[in-house]
């Protein structure tokens, strides 16, 4: 006789139920649909590990860093519309996901964090790597919870997942116990729900809905201003039906690129600081502004007294709260961004007469045009970098970026004509995010689809370590760092505000990133003419695995159009003498 | 630095004619912009729970809410404790507030008060005991009463509107006041109108 059958059944068959609190913790994971997690091992939560090293259909990412699992996480969110799921231990592992948490919440991106804690009794007495996770993740999550009882940990986490992609999507937390992860319970989570306390209204109001809609018939200059929220509410069909019938001009933010093709001839693309002309002009000269989901950030705005300052708004927002916090709704519209939409088109019977408005912003579009000249002998200009990647990849091509000068080439110079291809840190600005966000987004996207980050050098080496998890699991992911040789954004502040002064923003000396990616495993890539770009890019496109491109780009490149901190959105600078 | 986009400079584009307040809201250009500072009490209906009003605090501090007072007590229901807020805000400040109190998930519903709700505070007064009997005197009149009464102290109660209070505390201030506690604004709606829904629909 060989193995007793009874061992072989064991060794086999999927446990019926479950038999400890991580097993519970991975049980909800499963019963929420989760299907990646992004973390980093250590002590506090060992036992979900280990519950997670029989979950076959579960796969974990070992990241470098768990700042690069929360961003992978987040980006996972932002790609796929299912929260990503991000772990790591207790006090440095949970503080570590801290930066890509308060991202998370600030770009409203659904996200679960998972962390381990010391066990429950020596919580509070200052124990080995304890950190008030709760305490300090509470301003920057939609929820978080201490799971404090074995035969409930599976619900925390359930209801966390379930709540991070409710309504206005955002962050949750799930603290987790050495003990209470270890501790028994035969308790199977049940079906994943959000709290009772928890409510999101999903119709505007009929009779607001008309209000909103005659408002808009009568308008002579109507904008639509497209936001973040039309993507996470998968509006984007509804908000171009209603664009395309009634003929309306579009502007986006950035947060919500993508959700209107920048090919189309109502589109005006992305307003704002560095928003372009054409998008200010209309912004700033509409009377009424149609805006969805947005939550009218300073960066968009500029100064409060000069934004759209003609304009009636009507405000569409799944969020109750962002209603006339920033800007005067003049008709608030609460609900999904897709419901209101089609509420509102039914609602919209003639559009507004605007042929004259429609002809003055395609003139704008020629006026301030983004165009730019090439000089071939002098340095790469990283706007034709941009344009060359856009170029060289399909429509459907996902771009992630990290911050500052190289994000916002990116947003202007790329034309993007598909939601969920543009990832990137809007709200909180985090440098660094690109790489580890990347991750994220190759494993959320079709296999199809290309993976394109777009960093700077400043940025690219706050979390480059990465590059070691994508070459381990071998992630067809192209970096392009648009190098400098400068925190570039920080740069051209000091030569337009502070009298030229570099302060801590010039370094004397850079790695080249082409050898740095060899040694991690990578493929690496150079570029300093304008000659080499097409070789670079499509040696780096062909190669299967992560590759890196150092482009040599011209330092003393600045981004324009620039609207001044607080300043007039119709006033933005085109070169620095206008600042 | 070289660089930039070409076409008509700042001074060279059409300006619009409206302007808005710093709060965003569309004014006539001429208009001076001065918010009206608003005084009211708001009641949260929150579950009662570890960690509550420590959110409700963080809350009114990261959003930089004014707030004058707040109490917390439980209330008939063991699983439900009421918050009972006096904030100072311009608008849409008070609104804001209200919004984003009923964002965080403890909490069930939040009201306004209006200006006829009951309002109640109270306060013990510690005063020098030097002149007892004119102590109890004013208490009196203030409707006061006295609780703890030693050769060098005494302390005496009061209860009523906060600037009741405000007077009271006046008033007994010629005796010279050591210390004085107070324990902010609790208030509910007035006859049979509900301070707080408590099904938790909005």
């Amino acid at each position: 006789m060989g193995t007793p059958p009874e061992t072989e059944q064991t060794a086999e068959a999927a446990p019926e139920g479950v038999e400890t609190g991580a097993q519970a913790v991975v049980e909800a994971l499963r019963a929420a649909g989760v299907e990646y997690l992004f973390g980093v091992q250590g002590g506090a939560i060992m036992p979900v590990y280990d519950a997670l090293y029989d979950a076959d259909d579960l796969t974990h990412v070992t990241m470098a860093h768990e700042q690069g699992a929360s961003h992978a996480a987040d980006a996972y969110g932002i790609v796929s519309g299912d929260p990503g799921v991000c772990l790591a231990t207790s006090g440095p592992g949970a503080t570590n996901l801290v930066t890509g948490i308060a991202d998370a919440s600030m770009d409203s991106d659904p996200m679960v964090a998972l962390t381990g804690q010391v066990p429950t009794a020596f919580v509070g007495n200052d124990a080995f790597q304890e950190c008030d996770t709760t305490g300090v993740t509470d301003p920057i999550t939609k929820a978080n919870y201490f799971a404090s009882d074995p035969d409930s940990v599976g619900d925390d986490v359930g209801t966390a997942v379930a709540l991070a992609a409710a309504g206005r999507p955002g962050p949750t937390l799930v603290d987790l116990p050495k003990d209470v992860t270890a501790a028994e319970t035969d308790r199977t989570p049940g079906e994943p729900t959000t709290p009772e306390t928890y409510h999101v209204q999903e119709r505007a109001d009929e009779v607001a809905v008309e209000a909103a809609a005659h408002a808009f018939e009568a308008a002579e200059r109507p904008v639509i201003l497209s936001g973040g929220g039309v993507i996470k509410g998968d509006a984007h069909e509804e908000l171009r039906e209603f664009a395309f019938r009634t003929e309306t001009p579009v502007v986006t933010t950035m947060p919500a690129l993508g959700s209107f093709p920048e090919d189309h001839d109502l589109a005006m693309e992305m307003a704002g600081m560095h928003g372009t002309g054409y998008a200010n002009m209309a912004i700033t000269h509409c009377d009424l502004l149609l805006a969805v989901g947005c939550r009218f950030d300073d960066r968009l705005t500029g100064g409060i007294e000069t934004f759209a300052p003609d304009a009636e708004v009507i405000h569409v927002d799944i969020d109750p709260a962002e209603i006339s916090k920033n800007v005067h709704a003049d008709y608030p519209l609460i609900g999904d961004a897709g419901t209101v939409l089609d509420q509102l088109d039914e609602a919209v019977e003639d559009a507004p007469d605007a042929d004259e408005w429609r002809a003055q912003c395609r003139e704008w579009k020629e006026t301030y045009s983004m165009a730019y000249e090439i000089d071939e002998d002098a340095p790469l200009r990283p706007e034709f970098v941009v344009e060359a990647l856009d170029e060289a990849t399909g429509d459907d091509a996902i771009v992630t970026t990290g911050v500052g000068q190289h994000q916002m080439w990116a947003a202007q110079y790329w034309t993007y004509t598909e939601p969920r291809t543009w990832v990137s840190s809007h709200g909180l600005g985090t440098m660094g995010y690109g790489l580890p966000a990347a991750i994220g987004a190759r494993l959320a996207a079709d296999d199809d689809q290309d993976v394109i980050c777009i960093e700077g050098d400043g940025s690219f080496l706050m979390t480059i370590q990465e590059l070691a998890v994508a070459v381990r699991e071998n992630l067809d992911i192209t970096v392009a760092v648009l190098n400098n040789e400068y925190v570039g954004m920080v740069r051209q502040w000091q030569d337009a505000f502070f009298e030229g002064r570099h302060a801590a923003s010039e370094y004397s000396w850079c790695p080249e990133f082409d050898k740095l990616a060899e040694a991690f495993g990578a493929a690496g890539f150079a570029a300093e003419d304008y000659d080499d770009v097409p070789d670079a890019i499509e040696g780096a496109l062909a190669h299967d695995g992560p590759a890196v491109i150092d482009f040599r780009i011209d330092p003393g490149a600045n981004v324009y159009p620039m609207v001044p901190s607080g300043g007039d959105n119709g006033r933005f600078a085109l070169t620095e003498e206008q600042l | 630095m070289s660089n930039g986009l070409s076409g008509p400079a700042p001074d060279e584009r059409p300006t619009p004619q409206g302007r808005r307040t710093p709060e965003g809201v569309r004014i006539d250009p001429e208009a001076e912009a001065q918010p009206e500072i608003r005084r009211t009490t708001l009641s949260a209906l929150v579950k009662h729970e570890p960690g509550v009003l420590a959110e409700v605090s963080t809350l009114f501090s990261r959003r930089q809410f004014n707030i004058e007072s707040l109490t917390v007590g439980p209330t008939t229901d063991p699983d439900r404790a009421r918050i009972t807020m006096v904030v100072e805000e311009p608008e849409p400040g008070v609104e804001q507030a209200k919004k984003q109190l009923a964002k965080l998930l403890p909490v069930v519903s939040v009201t306004e008060l209006g200006e006829d709700s009951i309002e109640r505070e109270l306060a013990l007064i510690k005063v020098d005991g030097e002149r007892p009997d004119e102590v109890h005197a004013v208490a009196e009149v203030c409707d006061a009463r006295t609780v703890d009464v030693g050769p060098r102290a005494l302390t005496v109660e009061v209860t009523g509107t906060e600037p009741e209070v405000d007077r009271a505390i006046e008033a007994f201030e010629r005796f010279g006041v050591r210390e004085v506690v107070r324990t902010g604004t609790a208030a509910l709606a007035r006859g049979t109108n509900e301070t707080a829904n408590t099904t938790g629909e909005p």
